[in-house]
């Protein structure tokens, strides 16, 4: 029994606590177990229909029902921000089911649920990262078929990623897959690291949180656990290289962050901003300035 | 089986090889040696079991009886039906190739031609972008194609084309051994008798063993040293090529040879 919680185990509204039954978490943890013993395989599970459209990040947020308790407290990013729709929406749910504390920041946080983005701040031992993934299998555009993909995976034929490697460098000079850029993980299985950028590819090398992935759609979970080698594809003459800006932050000054461009107005005028809201704004508390040229 | 003393173990033996499908049959006791360096023609009408025993032959059908035994490049013979996948696919895509007849079953649709030519050297191992592209261009300029067009997909290019691209996607690591399943097949006279040329070159510069499935008679009487007659799953004639088209003993044989149009 978990501490704190009424002896029926239900919250509010008449659910179970964190919405799903207790039947569909202890399957969910029988995946992640499996998960993390074989890093980077993609372990399928028995997805259950979510309050959400498919898409929104039911794989995540079924992870994150499955391990959150009481002590947790959740952060929830989307795209990097904290104030997104379906991050402010994901936390709401969280809180009131769950009744857990919530957090925009990384670092008080001990549950990560993310889309497309990992927090530019490090990452510690004991925090765990859950991945919401539209679509967890790497050789999809290679090979159509899951038997075939599968089988390439059990005998690790991969030389066929290196064609997708190679069409880019042909037709676009250097190597334009920009996220969802696939990595290999502990030198044995190849992995989608979610729709995140290859700016946030190093992060996933030997990260000392635990990292899950969820498909909901896909019904797929897998898992980098802590420490783990993980590295993205290259040619040895192209090796590979994350995105760089000429511009800084114009709310922080940061340089070294993932910035997201903003339209100003129809004359051209732009600027950017640190995508992870967080990061952008513990720098502008500790009196960082990027000279804000908001009109 | 005859048995011919020589430097060289022979390459491909098969012994007994029977397939059916549920009560049909697909081929039966066809007995097959392939020695190195040398082109088997296989030829019969159609649903006569061409395209079963080249299947069976080159690991993607298991065949119902029968053995296929390979002596590999290290010198060991192994039984390519009994061989674990991984080892099998290894073969396949290192010591084997396969030219199919419809270049689009062979070639990647969606890559530019340098992708196909290259993909066999990056399963090998193969990282370094520059090296897969210069062999890529020679084996553009091996096939006579354009080097112009390394980066166009298949699609932009003609049947003729295509086809040649599939056999330079083949070559490109220098296998041992190739299956065709009727390389020529829907191609016109001129591209089929060009792409002939073509393949008589690389087979003897590359020092290629053969399998060739083909209805085709004028394209085995170019590029077989030994032929298959084949009829109703059965083999009914086999010997030298010029020697089976010129005195064919088996009734089906002297017919198929008779059917010939002369131009």
């Amino acid at each position: 029994m978990i501490d704190g919680l009424p002896a029926s185990r239900t919250v509010g509204h008449g659910y179970t606590y964190a919405y799903l039954d207790e039947q569909t978490k202890r399957m969910i943890r029988r995946a992640v177990l499996k998960a993390v013993a074989v890093p980077g395989y993609q372990v399928p599970f028995a997805s259950r229909e979510m309050p959400m459209p498919y898409g929104w990040g039911t794989g995540g947020i079924q992870l994150t029902a499955s391990l959150i308790g009481p002590s947790d407290v959740l952060k929830v990013i989307d795209q990097g921000a904290d104030d997104t729709t379906n991050a402010v929406s994901i936390r709401q749910f969280f809180a009131r089911t769950a009744h857990v504390q919530t957090t925009t920041r990384t670092a008080e946080s001990t549950l990560i649920q993310t889309r497309h983005r990992i927090p530019e701040q490090p990452l510690r031992a004991g925090q765990i990262i859950v991945y919401q993934v539209p679509i967890p299998e790497p050789l999809r555009w290679l090979e159509p078929r899951e038997t075939e993909s599968r089988r390439l995976h059990a005998l690790q034929d991969y030389g066929g990623m290196y064609v997708k490697l190679y069409e880019d460098i042909a037709r676009y000079g250097r190597i334009a897959t920009a996220y969802d850029y696939p990595v290999l993980v502990n030198g044995r299985y190849l992995m989608s690291p979610s729709p995140i950028p290859k700016f946030d590819n190093p992060k996933l090398d030997r990260m000392p949180a635990l990292q899950l992935f969820g498909a909901g759609r896909e019904k797929r979970i897998y898992a980098v656990p802590p420490h783990t080698r993980v590295e993205s594809l290259a040619f040895d003459d192209h090796p590979f290289q994350v995105q760089k800006w000429d511009q800084t932050c114009v709310l922080c000054g940061a340089g070294d962050s993932y910035l997201d461009e903003v339209i100003t107005d129809d004359a051209g005028g732009r600027w950017f901003v640190c995508s992870d809201t967080d990061h952008c704004t513990r720098r502008r508390d500790g009196g960082a300035d990027g000279g804000d040229r908001r009109p | 089986m005859v048995v011919i003393d020589g430097p060289d173990p022979p390459l491909l033996t098969a012994a007994g090889l029977g397939k059916w499908y549920g009560g049909r049959v697909g081929c039966r006791n066809v007995d097959v040696v392939v020695w190195p360096g040398e082109v088997v023609g296989v030829v019969g009408e159609s649903g006569s079991g061409k395209t079963t025993l080249l299947r069976c032959l080159a690991g993607m059908l298991a065949p119902g009886v029968g053995v296929v035994h390979y002596r590999t490049g290290e010198g060991t013979v192994v039984d390519v039906h009994a061989l674990p996948e991984p080892r099998r696919r290894r073969l396949m895509r290192t010591e084997w190739g396969v030219v199919h007849q419809n270049p689009r079953d062979g070639l990647r649709m969606a890559v530019s031609a340098g992708a196909n030519l290259g993909e066999r050297l990056l399963a090998e191992g193969a990282r370094h972008y520059g090296a897969v592209r210069s062999r890529a261009l020679d084996w553009m300029a091996d096939v006579e194609l354009d080097t112009g067009r390394i980066d166009d997909r298949p699609h932009a290019f003609s049947g003729g084309m295509q086809q040649r691209l599939q056999i330079g996607r083949v070559l490109v690591n220098r296998p041992r051994l190739v299956f065709m399943d009727e390389p020529t097949g829907g191609l016109d006279v001129s591209v089929q008798a060009r792409l002939l040329d073509l393949l008589r070159r690389l087979v003897a510069e590359l020092d290629l063993a053969v399998v060739l499935v083909t209805h085709d008679l004028g394209v085995v009487r170019l590029l077989a040293d030994r032929l298959l007659v084949m009829r109703g799953g059965e083999v009914v004639e086999s010997g030298l090529t010029d020697q089976v088209l010129d005195d064919p003993q088996h009734g089906y044989t002297q017919m198929l040879v008779a059917s010939v149009l002369p131009v």
